[in-house]
């Protein structure tokens, strides 16, 4: 995309572009290196049609709207086939100080998406001088996912479940995707994943509009426990490691860790409260 | 066919010499100092909008003196530069001296091998992380680039400002209230009248701050640091 400018000055060394999308100078100069650059490749081979590559893929991710803003959490797991891929995979990414996005899908290209995502919001904030609204970067988020969409046909998807603080609304939002870079914003909460109908259930029940910081953790963490209870893709606490779910918050303060020690005892309680009924 | 007049390769690069440093003297003067904590850039900008210095990537910032497009062009290049550099290998490799490099390589060719050159003198930045030392590169119209300690000067009567400042240079690191102080004061020795904090354009690369270092200095803050 052009300003509309005929900017004659040629900068010789440097890169040359018009506009402040990061992701257009890169596919325009460096086709090789954005999403769905392979999507061309020849996908007669019927081999190579959905779901035929094997690959990491990334499983229950889910935010919630809450009094001071909103939290994104998800699991640990990643499985290729029957096996595990990575124990400990973060899933949940800051995006700039009043976002953050988590994945599911394909692990690699999830993660791509996440990096190319930062780069283009910091890169637009620093040519423009101001950053994107909260809205203007959901439907960024959007056109990155549609550009996706050659690679799904190869079994490649990348799903994105996006939180931000809208400063100008005084409240944070959730944006849900589709394959085709359709954007659905949510109001009160949403879980995305191959464990997202389990951790959806959860958050249906015990959902209620304004709740405080700590049960809002709560009502994550348990949500995720029961997604993975339900789904094998959805690694669940693990005791012997050490590894428990991570969450971030947005509120106007920006963005924040939910610390380990404290996801750690909430995983502590809803386990303790589970055992009591066992018994 | 009329034959075009000879003029010699020295007086060709002299005029344009000329040119350039008549553009650049016209504007206002800019300051990057070292303080305790980083780096402090200060212009005399009576626009809040239009931006003398930025932001190019966690520790490196530009400033830019003399033919506002011309300078922006440089800056948003740098920017493309740094993000590319950061998304293709990673952020810590992304630094100052290959940018200033780029830019001295870009304004020498344009220099050398167009009628009009760049009437712009540029800052380039970098507050040393983990006890690395601060870079200060100072590069010119015509490509030359100056490694500049403690404190550099570029546009306007940048000479008086800089003579200022070496008559006056503090005998320890200043912290960040000092260093104000003392660039302001520098600034006003080509200023008509005193500058007022909103007729200043203040930010700086601040080491203790995670990840991006870059922070504008808001009108009130310079306020307070300023004697009244």
């Amino acid at each position: 995309m052009t300003n509309g400018f005929d900017t004659t000055m040629k900068l010789p060394h440097l890169p040359d572009h018009d506009g402040s999308s990061f992701v257009e100078f890169l596919s325009k100069y460096y086709p090789g290196m954005t999403l769905g650059a392979n999507g061309s490749a020849p996908n007669s081979d019927p081999t190579r049609t959905a779901g035929a590559v094997s690959v990491p893929s990334a499983t229950t991710v889910l935010a919630i709207k809450y009094q001071q803003g909103v939290i994104i959490a998800g699991d640990r797991r990643a499985t290729e086939g029957f096996q595990i891929a990575d124990r400990r995979i973060e899933k949940v990414f800051k995006i700039d100080e009043w976002s953050a996005m988590a994945i599911a899908g394909a692990a690699g290209p999830c993660i791509e998406m996440a990096k190319l995502f930062q780069t283009e919001l910091e890169h637009y904030e620093k040519l423009e001088g101001m950053p994107l609204s909260c809205e203007g970067k959901a439907n960024k988020l959007g056109q990155m996912v549609k550009a996706n969409l050659p690679m799904v046909f190869q079994g490649l998807v990348v799903m994105p479940l996006y939180v931000g603080y809208d400063l100008k609304r005084g409240e944070g939002r959730i944006f849900k995707y589709d394959i085709t870079g359709g954007r659905y914003e949510e109001s009160d909460y949403h879980a995305i994943g191959s464990g997202g109908k389990d951790a959806r259930n959860t958050m249906r029940e015990h959902f209620q509009r304004n709740l405080s910081e700590a049960e809002v953790i709560k009502l994550a963490v348990l949500a995720l426990y029961n997604a993975a209870d339900d789904d094998v893709g959805t690694g669940g606490p693990d005791l012997v490691r050490g590894i428990y779910p991570t969450a971030k918050i947005v509120t106007n303060q920006g963005i924040t860790d939910v610390a380990e020690d404290t996801l750690r005892s909430v995983c502590d309680a809803v386990m303790a409260a589970r055992r009591s009924r066992e018994t | 066919m009329p034959m075009p007049y000879y003029v010699s390769p020295e007086q060709m690069m002299q005029d344009k010499a000329e040119y350039a440093k008549k553009g650049i003297a016209k504007g206002r003067s800019i300051i990057a100092m070292e303080y305790v904590d980083g780096i402090l850039l200060a212009a005399d900008n009576p626009s809040a909008s239009l931006h003398k210095v930025s932001e190019i990537y966690d520790n490196i910032a530009f400033a830019g003196a003399g033919k506002y497009s011309e300078f922006e062009n440089l800056r948003k290049a740098g920017i493309r530069h740094a993000d590319l550099k950061g998304f293709m290998y990673s952020r810590e490799d992304v630094t100052g001296r290959s940018l200033a490099n780029g830019y001295s390589q870009s304004l020498g060719t344009v220099f050398s091998q167009e009628m009009k050159p760049l009437e712009v003198e540029i800052l380039v930045v970098q507050t040393g992380i983990n006890s690395h030392p601060n870079e200060i590169y100072r590069i010119s119209f015509d490509g030359s680039i100056i490694d500049e300690k403690n404190v550099a000067v570029i546009g306007g009567r940048a000479d008086v400002v800089q003579s200022f400042l070496k008559e006056n240079s503090p005998s320890h690191a200043p912290n960040l209230d000092e260093a104000l102080r003392l660039c302001v004061t520098a600034l006003d020795q080509t200023a008509n009248q005193k500058l007022q904090p909103e007729g200043l354009e203040v930010a700086v690369l601040d080491r203790n701050r995670t990840g991006r270092k870059f922070r504008r200095l808001s009108v009130s803050e310079i306020r307070q640091a300023l004697p009244s």
